[in-house]
């Protein structure tokens, strides 16, 4: 998604002189499209992430279009208060780009881990929260969200080569996509564990269970509205993420489908537990926290199973 | 709340740092409220910036110079510096702390006059930063002040900004602390010693002088100048609570259970015995 984001940037401001791009000293071997073709628009703003969100609110104020730029959590928890009085506060046109979705930057470490980021963001209204799941619809979202009159989170992956099968670079505020239809379970992911959710489902195929597979891309505006008249029909959904459960994917399902009164059962795939000191690849985290494409099977298994159980004869 | 558009409105030529301190007094008795000697003690740098520094001829110019007051607690300062200039209808400070206003203890960027909503330290100056750096960019001759507080150095933030400003060389910028000596707490040489606030700025870059902080004439001398190659600082001396020697002194008055101490006027509401001897001492001294 790096890639994509960079190349969308790239073209959006060889037509905007607004946008600038700032970074808090990070992007090695993903930024240097912008800085080589708009040097004067590119600003290295140190490992600094308090004053560069305050920056970029007094460049909005006047007239720019500023990307802030940084790690995921680094974008978004450390700033946390200058994104919220800031941008949010003013609605000004600020977009502050996250980089590295859930586990992705692996061995790294529990501090590079975006797991609360989307929870934290959808937390201030008037904030819009783009979380794409693949390369393509990066480069879609990137384009749509420009013009957007007031803040923007983004959180991208690192990882240029995944693409969802199905997804075909859609994105629309306030939709999901639905990338597999499947009259069984509905399965919802965001963002690029999305392809473990897409590869469960081919897999429950072979078992004879069918199931959708649904994307949540962004928040505010929210899709509720289309989300809730897709759930209508499942008597099982389960989410999926990289992420906890508090504020994001399951939060937002969870409150669709309570204050819709939708007569389902969740089951919320995420990161239950506190961190114990370990890390690992991305790979590895997704399957010690139950959430690769085989946990995603057994887990809608043991769902489809208690249905079943419980059903009105 | 949408900003509304400013009609025309009368300019003062100067604006009496007496008049300030008499709104500042008047408003905080009628709503009760504290954060008094954080107000008086800034008047004279705002009555300099309103009436002689800030370029601007309407408060939504554009390319009007722009003002941070990154201590916001002392709003009720800028509200009087701004009704005094004829920017806020003078009625309408009577809404000061009132129900669903925009003239909170902190300042709102819904006001019209008011450049950037403020109220937690360290933020101010960061933004502060960005809107001199957007001048630069768009080869605008507008100036940015921003005030801060002693105290708010504690903050690291302020330190990411003061390096960033000293690395782009943004001599647009000027800031002006506050230097009263003292924070919410104690004095801010037992909490985090910044005796040297000078030597640290110049360290990082800086350009700085040091002025009266009550001396209108001294301060319009210091604001606004520059080398044409630094970030400048004035650092204004000050005198927390000024104008009213009980707050001066840290007495409180009515409240004879609390002992003497600098920082009871940066909390305490007025009696109607402290508000008046505080008036007739401003009056006097017109």
């Amino acid at each position: 998604m790096r890639k994509a984001f960079i190349a969308g940037l790239c073209e959006l401001a060889a037509a905007d002189e607004r946008i600038v791009l700032m970074t808090g000293d990070l992007g090695y071997m993903a930024l240097e499209p912008f800085r080589e073709r708009f040097p004067q628009r590119f600003f290295n703003m140190g490992v600094a992430e308090q004053n560069m969100i305050g920056v970029a609110t007094g460049l909005a104020e006047a007239g720019f279009l500023p990307y802030a730029y940084s790690i995921g959590t680094f974008a978004s928890l450390r700033p946390f208060e200058f994104i919220r009085n800031g941008p949010v506060h003013h609605q000004l046109p600020v977009r502050i780009v996250g980089m590295g979705m859930g586990f992705e930057y692996g061995h790294s470490g529990p501090t590079h881990y975006a797991l609360e980021d989307i929870g934290v963001m959808r937390a201030l209204p008037g904030l819009s929260v783009v979380i794409p799941a693949d390369s393509a619809q990066t480069a879609t979202a990137i384009k749509r969200t420009s013009d957007l009159k007031g803040p923007v989170y983004y959180s991208l992956g690192k990882d240029d080569k995944i693409s969802i099968p199905g997804l075909n670079g859609q994105f629309e505020m306030g939709r999901v996509q639905m990338i597999r239809d499947g009259s069984d379970v509905a399965i919802i992911a965001m963002g690029s564990i999305t392809q473990e959710a897409a590869a469960a489902a081919q897999d429950l195929a072979k078992l004879g269970v069918e199931a959708a597979v649904i994307v949540v891309s962004n928040f505010h505006p929210g899709a509720e509205e289309h989300l809730g008249s897709i759930l209508g029909r499942f008597r099982d959904v389960i989410t999926v993420e990289a992420h906890t459960l508090s504020g994001g994917l399951a939060a937002f399902a969870a409150s669709i489908i309570a204050t819709r009164g939708i007569g389902c059962r969740l089951r919320a795939l995420g990161v239950c537990t506190p961190p114990d000191g370990t890390s690992g690849n991305q790979d590895e985290r997704w399957r010690k926290h139950g959430l690769d494409r085989a946990s995603i099977v057994r887990q809608v298994s043991m769902v489809r199973e208690f249905s079943l159980r419980t059903a009105s004869p | 709340m949408n900003k509304q558009s400013s009609q025309p409105m009368a300019i003062h030529d100067s604006i009496n740092p007496q008049a300030m301190r008499r709104i500042i007094l008047s408003q905080s008795k009628r709503a009760n409220v504290g954060h008094i000697g954080s107000c008086l003690c800034v008047v004279e740098i705002l009555a300099a910036l309103y009436s002689s520094i800030l370029r601007a001829e309407r408060p939504d110019d554009p390319d009007r110079d722009r003002f941070v007051l990154s201590k916001g607690h002392s709003g009720l300062a800028l509200y009087a510096a701004l009704a005094l200039k004829g920017w806020l209808p003078l009625e309408q400070l009577d809404t000061f702390c009132g129900e669903n206003t925009l003239l909170g203890v902190h300042p709102e960027s819904a006001l019209l006059g008011v450049d950037f909503t403020t109220g937690s330290l360290g933020q101010g100056i960061c933004i502060a930063v960005g809107a001199a750096l957007a001048a630069r960019l768009q080869g605008s001759q507008r100036r940015v002040f921003c005030l801060i507080s002693d105290g708010e150095c504690n903050e690291g933030s302020v330190w990411e900004a003061v390096m960033f400003a000293a690395q782009r060389r943004l001599a647009n910028l000027h800031v002006i602390i506050d230097l009263n000596g003292q924070q919410a707490l104690a004095l801010t040489r037992d909490v985090m010693n910044q005796s040297n606030m000078a030597e640290r700025w110049r360290a990082f870059g800086w350009r700085t002088s040091e002025v009266d902080g009550h001396s209108v004439p001294a301060l319009v001398g210091a604001l606004g100048k520059t080398d044409g190659g630094s970030p400048n600082l004035v650092i204004a001396r000050t005198v927390f609570g000024k104008g009213v020697d009980y707050m001066e002194r840290g007495v409180p008055l009515s409240q004879t259970h609390l002992t003497v101490n600098p920082i009871n006027w940066h909390y305490l509401p007025m009696s109607d015995k402290e508000y008046q001897i505080a008036m007739e001492q401003v009056e006097s001294r017109v």
